[in-house]
């Protein structure tokens, strides 16, 4: 491997024969299986970083014997379409990877949420998926999948809005703990996982999870799929190893005026041109769930800030207050700044306003939401008030 | 109005009549009928043996799951950052003057709604819109033209 630069990978695209990988695990015994991913590294890949051995390891741990595992490929993160991508290029692998997290933990269904976006794609993947099936019935492991589809919620991303989804109700996020590895879908155990990581899986079983190691650094095993999007000549589905900093980043994708750097979407964090080389891609410094765009100088960083806020002020499921309310008031303080209705120490305000929402609100949403406004007018704060 | 009770009870038939048979049964209603009457949803009450409020508080936290007359092709165009950046406006005004509507508008012949939606992910390849489910990417406002005259020899 070379380790110098951006190293461009190959594992989630990867093609392999999906018999001999369910093969190899289906003779594996769960604890083998887990113990592999555990050895891996391996963390979720939709953004939220929970280390995926463990969430299968607390999933099998329970007694119940009806057991899920989701795919959660309901991806909305504004600048994130790897999922897409994936699943229209290797969807066996996701469905794979399903089987092989159901043969960890002992479960013998499947659902995938697709986000309504992609209803498109879901007559090549049913197809795909008819195939899989007969595939599994042939390796002799019971399982089946099926797909549900979302319809146009943000929210529903998150993991327990998607259960609620799939239940027939409101997306609305439940309280946690439970947590869904005791209490997930149908209030069942389920195990979650992001398209991404269950291919990851597949590979990690294929390859070996000594293989895997050695991509990456300690907090930030392996590759990662990113979603380049924004001031870039080459914008599309780059799967690289995880390490560089954002500089590293930006000398390759970049149009050479570059000012700023959005990691992780809109619920992530913004790093202004004098942190680029400071700043690493991966779990030690700014995590991403893939999405990655880039600004140059001829862009207003007010009218980003603005576009996420009315984001998020529409997306918000509305239940809990804090994220309700908390959105609206920042979209409209950073109106009454720029209108100079209010004077710019108002500012100070609205930072107080979006660590309240990091602590107050209910989910991963309203949790969020003070990433990318905190460190937009930290580092903008002049574009933000003239 | 349209009479939705036949199409219900198939939907029912194919999904089930559980709750969580709910969201694939309005979703099947609005492929068919682009969007939720409220007689659609008071069947769908009946038939699942729910509350019709339970009903209706489902279908409109869902944005895709229209409880508002909507046109046979329902135009969504991304109005996500990247979108933005890349020139959505132009895309909304070309819309707009073909169609003679306002962006939440229906055309009087009830053929196409003009809606703005949160992103769909095509941000490489922006800007980017939706009619119906299918995908438009990398559009221009001649590409616009080309495409919104072939939706209208449908």
């Amino acid at each position: 491997m070379i380790q110098t630069g951006l190293n461009k990978v190959d594992l989630i695209f990867e093609q392999v024969n999906p018999k001999d990988v369910l093969k190899k695990a289906y003779e594996m015994t769960s604890e083998e299986i887990i113990k592999q991913i555990l050895e891996s590294g391996l963390k979720g890949r939709g953004g939220a970083g929970f280390p995926t051995g463990l969430k299968w390891k607390y999933t099998a741990a329970e007694k119940d014997p009806e057991k899920y595992i989701v795919c959660n490929a309901d991806e909305g993160e504004p600048g994130t379409f790897k999922d897409r991508e994936i699943l229209d290029r290797v969807a066996y692998k996701v469905y794979a990877g399903m089987a092989i997290a159901g043969m960890a933990i002992g479960a013998k269904k499947g659902i995938v949420y697709l986000r309504g976006e992609y209803k498109f794609l879901l007559p090549k993947l049913q197809r795909e998926l008819d195939i899989f099936h007969k595939l599994l019935s042939e390796v002799g492991f019971d399982f089946r999948i099926s797909y549900r589809l979302g319809s146009g919620a943000y929210i529903c991303g998150e993991e327990s809005a998607l259960f609620e989804s799939i239940q027939g109700e409101r997306g609305e996020p439940r309280n946690k703990p439970p947590y869904p590895t005791t209490s997930g879908v149908f209030f069942k155990p389920t195990s979650i996982n992001n398209v991404e990581t269950l291919v990851t899986a597949v590979m990690i079983i294929h390859h070996g999870a000594e293989v895997y190691n050695q991509l990456g650094t300690k907090d930030s095993r392996g590759s990662k799929v990113f979603s380049v999007s924004g001031d870039t000549p080459i914008p599309g589905i780059y799967e690289l190893e995880l390490g560089m900093t954002v500089q590293q980043f930006v000398n390759e994708f970049g149009d050479g005026d570059t000012k700023a750097v959005q990691v992780g979407g809109a619920s992530g964090f913004c790093v202004p041109r004098k942190k680029f080389a400071e700043t690493i891609i991966g779990f030690e410094g700014v995590p991403t769930g893939g999405s990655m765009k880039l600004f140059n100088s001829s862009r207003s960083m007010y009218n980003v800030l603005h576009n996420y806020l009315e984001f998020f002020v529409e997306e918000s499921c509305g239940q809990c207050t804090p994220c309700r309310v908390g959105c609206q008031q920042l979209l409209k303080g950073i109106e009454k700044v720029k209108k100079g209705e209010v004077k710019s120490t108002y500012l100070n305000e609205l930072m107080k306003l979006a660590d309240t929402m990091k602590l107050a609100s209910k989910c991963g949403l309203g949790q969020s939401v003070g990433n990318a406004f905190k460190t937009i007018v930290e580092n903008f704060r002049e574009e933000i008030i003239y | 109005m349209y009479s939705v009770g036949n199409l219900v009870k198939e939907l029912a038939e194919k999904h089930g009549r559980e709750r969580d048979s709910l969201i694939p049964i309005l979703q099947g209603i609005v492929e068919r009928h682009n969007y939720l009457t409220d007689e659609a949803m008071v069947e769908v009450a009946k038939e699942l043996d729910i509350s019709a409020a339970e009903v209706y508080g489902t279908a409109s936290f869902y944005t895709f799951l229209d409880t508002e007359p909507r046109g046979k092709y329902v135009i969504r165009v991304c109005k996500t950052i990247t979108c933005m950046m890349k020139g959505k406006n132009e895309i909304l005004q070309t819309l707009e003057d073909m169609l003679k509507i306002k962006v939440g508008e229906t055309t009087p012949d009830k053929m196409f709604s003009l809606l703005e939606t949160n992103c769909i992910g095509w941000c490489h390849k922006a800007p980017a819109m939706l009619i119906n489910e299918i995908p438009y990417t990398e559009l221009t406002p001649e590409k616009v033209v080309e495409i919104l005259k072939s939706y209208m020899k449908k």
